[in-house]
């Protein structure tokens, strides 16, 4: 720097780090794979595989006798199409039986005097019991119960203009479901799963790319010679961003062919945000690598940061569901935002305004990791 | 001009003193051995003089820039050769050399690699992957990239650390050749063949440095005196010696023993008694060796690495 040499940054030295890095890369064929395999078959597996709002659910019926009431009632619950009757049970506590095996997540009891007291005019019940171990499994069931019951009802006893009669004049709520009308959960997971498959790889590799050095001996010599900080930063990150992006082209890809998932906004802004989450997760890699001592340890930091990441990001659960302590948890996630940001862009059509204040605080996270990592690594000098 | 100046290094591990006012100068074209038992802070010193790591005290100069101030132009004219060998195993010879060319930013770079692999005799193996050489190879392949860039000074790390004789002949004959040419060399080792290969050498034991000087001025000044001692039954005869006042050490060399002491009218003393004692026993003046002298030291001074 003194002496007209510059010392903190040169192309041809970075240059010489990257191809080093890549010839390495190529000759780690497993590790190689894992990059473009992991991604892949995870968007397969958890793409089909995970549904928010499972349908066709066993449930056994317990019904006392076999009026017309009592048909169309099981009719209308069948045409909800969340339950599949499988099971008819003889008694209550046959069917208690087969719910605490697991066999039926519901259970639907008609009583003996239902047909009565519809005709009388009396209030009918019906008793739903749902296994509510996991309550996501029934809420979708359970939710549209109200309405389709009481129309069953009505149509069997002949009074749908009764009720439209009814209707007239009383409040009216109509809900839409905007943006993904039929609730399809592939909608909100596949484009969840980018962020996913890309926090896990991109912070996984890079942690160990520079413990591996360190571990093995090289980073002395890399020290030794003449190397900047910014440098060798530079070389490890970079080609982990070009990983990165091949796993986002595969990754929407298959989103488009396999799951149909609609793009409906802008694919260059979504490739910007892309970038900076990439970078900012690399330079999270990349401080968490200045940290561990080896390789095992970076990983099991890469994984404290994961599990948080999966869970409190609204990747699985709905983030408003969190209570005010965890949601801040999660705004300090950058899977947190970068899913914000790449469902608003793929199935809202978003534009930059709307997604502005997410890509602030991504920018945000790869400042700050960058700034941590070039001091944490000058410290390991000494 | 010294190539190495240095005074009252110190250097601190939290409550350890690793380095503890190491005073060093080693002039231009000079091939300095640096022996010391391991954990004597001679791979620390090193890291300092090549500006790996910040001294806690004291100063100096490596090729005329600051060890403090001015790392990144002492980087570029050093060459530093570590310890554990430290390129990359999963690359190439050539890669390898091809990537210290790059960061040195060598021109043109085929001409420098090529150079390099004909001179250090690796050019039939360039394409072989480092991880699979045998450490002689390696070795070459490591002092083959460190002096790539023509060094002023060489700081090698123990250097031949299980390399087989031959390769390490080969090894000194290629060090003195490049001493030859007006580069100068640090070399740190814990054979006595090899410090007796060197100019000069410098004894380091926990951190302190003990001895300066050439090989004959160090054994004359350590002021020591050796018998060595013939006849039946030495093991008997060594046992009778152990612990006697004057005797610092007793070393069984093949048919014969050297007994050491640096007290030399209580050792005279000492090995009369036991040549009366025991039979057909006798005892002739011997010469002090280098490891005569490095043992002693070694038994005097105290273990700071715990």
């Amino acid at each position: 720097m003194k002496n007209g040499i510059n010392s903190v940054f040169s192309f041809a030295r970075l240059g010489a780090l990257l191809i080093k890095e890549f010839i390495q890369m190529r000759r780690d064929r497993i590790t190689f794979a894992m990059m473009l395999g992991v991604p892949l078959m995870q968007l397969v597996l958890f793409g089909y595989a995970i549904n928010n709002d499972p349908k066709s659910l066993p449930a056994a019926l317990v019904a006392m006798s076999s009026d017309p009431y009592t048909r169309a009632m099981v009719s209308a619950l069948q045409t909800t199409g969340y339950y599949r009757f499988d099971h008819v049970a003889q008694s209550a506590a046959e069917a208690e039986f087969l719910m605490a095996r697991g066999d039926v997540a519901f259970v639907v009891t008609i009583p003996a005097d239902f047909a009565r007291r519809v005709e009388r005019g009396d209030s009918p019940q019906i008793l739903i019991e749902a296994d509510a171990t996991d309550p996501a499994v029934a809420s979708g069931a359970i939710s549209t119960l109200g309405t389709v019951a009481n129309q069953a009802l009505l149509r069997a006893r002949g009074m749908q203009e009764t009720a439209a009669e009814a209707a007239r004049g009383q409040l009216e709520v109509v809900v839409h479901r905007r943006y993904n009308p039929e609730g399809i959960s592939q909608y909100n997971i596949v484009p969840g799963l980018l962020g996913v498959i890309l926090q896990m790889t991109m912070v996984m590799m890079t942690s160990i790319a520079l413990t591996r050095e360190t571990e093995r001996g090289t980073m002395e010599n890399l020290l030794a010679m003449p190397s900047s900080p910014l440098e060798i930063m530079l070389g490890k990150v970079l080609p982990y961003l070009v990983v990165g992006a091949v796993q986002v082209v595969v990754v929407l890809a298959a989103a488009k062919l396999l799951f149909g998932v609609p793009f409906t906004g802008s694919l260059s802004l979504l490739l910007a945000a892309v970038l900076v989450f990439v970078l900012a997760l690399v330079l999270l890699g990349y401080t968490i690598s200045t940290m561990a001592r080896t390789q095992m340890q970076a990983l099991q930091l890469t994984f404290f940061f994961f599990l948080p990441s999966i869970l409190l990001s609204g990747f699985m659960f709905p983030y408003r569901g969190m209570p005010g302590w965890a949601q801040i948890f999660g705004e300090i996630l950058p899977l947190t935002h970068f899913l914000r940001i790449i469902r608003a862009v793929m199935l809202k059509g978003a534009e930059l305004p709307a997604v502005a204040t997410e890509i602030g605080w991504l920018v945000g996270f790869v400042a700050l990791f960058a700034g941590v990592a070039l001091v944490r690594f000058r410290r390991t000098l000494d | 001009m010294n190539v190495i100046d240095v005074h009252g290094l110190v250097k601190r591990f939290g409550d350890k003193t690793v380095v503890d006012h190491v005073t060093m100068t080693v002039a231009e074209g000079e091939i300095v051995g640096f022996l010391g038992p391991n954990g004597s802070g001679k791979t620390t010193t090193i890291r300092i003089m090549c500006g790996l790591l910040t001294p806690d005290e004291g100063d100096g100069t490596v090729l005329g820039f600051d060890i403090r101030t001015d790392s990144p132009r002492i980087k570029r004219e050093v060459g530093y050769m570590t310890q554990k060998f430290s390129f990359y195993e999963d690359l190439t010879i050539a890669e390898n050399l091809e990537f210290v060319a790059r960061l040195y930013g060598l021109k043109p770079l085929d001409e420098h690699v090529a150079k390099t692999l004909e001179e250090l005799g690796l050019t039939s193996r360039k394409d072989q992957l480092a991880g699979t050489l045998s450490g002689g190879w390696k070795q070459r392949l490591a002092l083959a990239a460190c002096i790539m860039h023509k060094p002023r000074l060489l700081l090698l790390d123990e250097p031949t650390a299980g390399v087989d004789p031959k390769a390490r002949r080969e090894f000194w004959d290629e060090i003195h050749r490049l001493a030859s040419g007006g580069l100068t060399v640090l070399v740190s080792t814990h054979y006595m063949d090899e410090a007796e290969r060197c100019h000069r050498i410098s004894y380091i034991s926990y951190g302190k440095m003990l001895a300066s000087g050439t090989v004959q001025e160090v054994v004359r000044n350590a002021g020591l005196t050796t018998f060595v001692v013939q006849g039946p039954r030495l093991d008997q005869v060594a046992a009778a010696l152990g612990g006697r006042p004057g005797v610092d050490q007793v070393a069984p060399f093949g048919a014969t023993l050297h007994v050491v002491g640096s007290d030399k009218k209580e050792l005279e003393a000492a090995l009369a008694d036991v040549e009366k004692e025991h039979k057909g026993v006798t005892v002739t003046p011997g010469e002090t060796s280098l490891e005569d002298v490095f043992i002693q030291f070694m038994s005097g001074s105290k273990d700071n690495m715990g």
